[in-house]
């Protein structure tokens, strides 16, 4: 019941978020909400309700650092899709695996720094 | 240009980019909890910039661009990419702010109300992040 939950509410944060983002104009400052911290407030609200505030405030922390990953991956994309050569699903997709291997040593990292 | 709404781009999407993005959505949300009960806080917190949306937006941008064009009897996939990285630009924007999100989480969670703490940091990622927009807009 809890996954249940976990997915529904996920699944209707992520949509309202992009939803504003599909309305909202200019396109630019649409594109913000593709930014939008939507997993994290979904996950972080059940987290503290099932693992408390110090477990949740560990996850932020770590947040803090796979942040910076976002921020990468959507340097790599805009990039990419500014030449009009890539198509989005492939930069996206591309654009994953920067997010990936700049988050795995954010993590490697903070378990450096706190060990 | 001052801020608007256009609900014209909703018109030509499909159902099943929505339900994409709800399955999408609820899915890393899922796998994020289940990372975080196996691994720990630390390798699930990483989870949490996951970038859920922005792979799906785009190519609904692209497609949107690309269908208009192709309505004026132009058919150019270009314009749709422009457009998409434009977004990019956007969530460049919306990233930094979801840093701050993450900083004000950290240190305020604990110390007030966790509701009060999540509503709080959610209003600073808005205000970081549309304020970067307004200087981006007003510098260029």
């Amino acid at each position: 019941m809890d996954l249940l939950w976990r997915f529904l509410l996920g699944g209707a944060v992520v949509s309202a978020f992009a939803l504003l983002g599909d309305v909202v104009r200019p396109r630019r400052l649409a594109g913000i909400f593709g930014g939008a911290p939507s997993v994290a407030l979904a996950t972080l609200a059940l987290t503290i309700g099932t693992s408390g505030v110090t477990f949740a405030a560990l996850e932020a922390r770590s947040m803090v650092l796979s942040s910076l990953a976002f921020v990468l991956y959507v340097c790599f994309a805009r990039r990419l899709l500014a030449t009009a050569r890539w198509s989005p699903v492939l930069v996206s997709l591309a654009g994953l695996a920067v997010w990936a291997v700049a988050a795995l040593a954010a993590g490697l990292l903070l378990q450096h720094l706190t060990t | 240009m001052i801020p608007s709404l256009d609900f014209s781009g909703l018109r030509q999407a499909h159902w099943y980019q929505f339900a994409a993005r709800f399955l999408i959505g609820g899915a890393v949300t899922l796998c994020t909890g289940l990372i975080a009960k196996h691994w720990g806080a630390l390798v699930g917190g990483l989870f949490l910039s996951f970038p859920a949306i922005f792979g799906a937006t785009a190519t609904l941008i692209e497609r949107s661009e690309t269908e208009k064009k192709k309505k004026a009897g132009i058919s150019c996939r270009a314009r749709g990419r422009k457009a998409a990285a434009l977004d990019a630009a956007g969530a460049l924007l919306g990233g930094w702010g979801m840093l701050c999100f993450a900083l004000a989480v950290w240190l305020a969670l604990g110390r007030y109300p966790p509701a009060l703490t999540l509503t709080l940091a959610g209003i600073l990622w808005l205000i970081v992040s549309a304020s970067l927009w307004w200087v981006r807009r007003h510098r260029a």
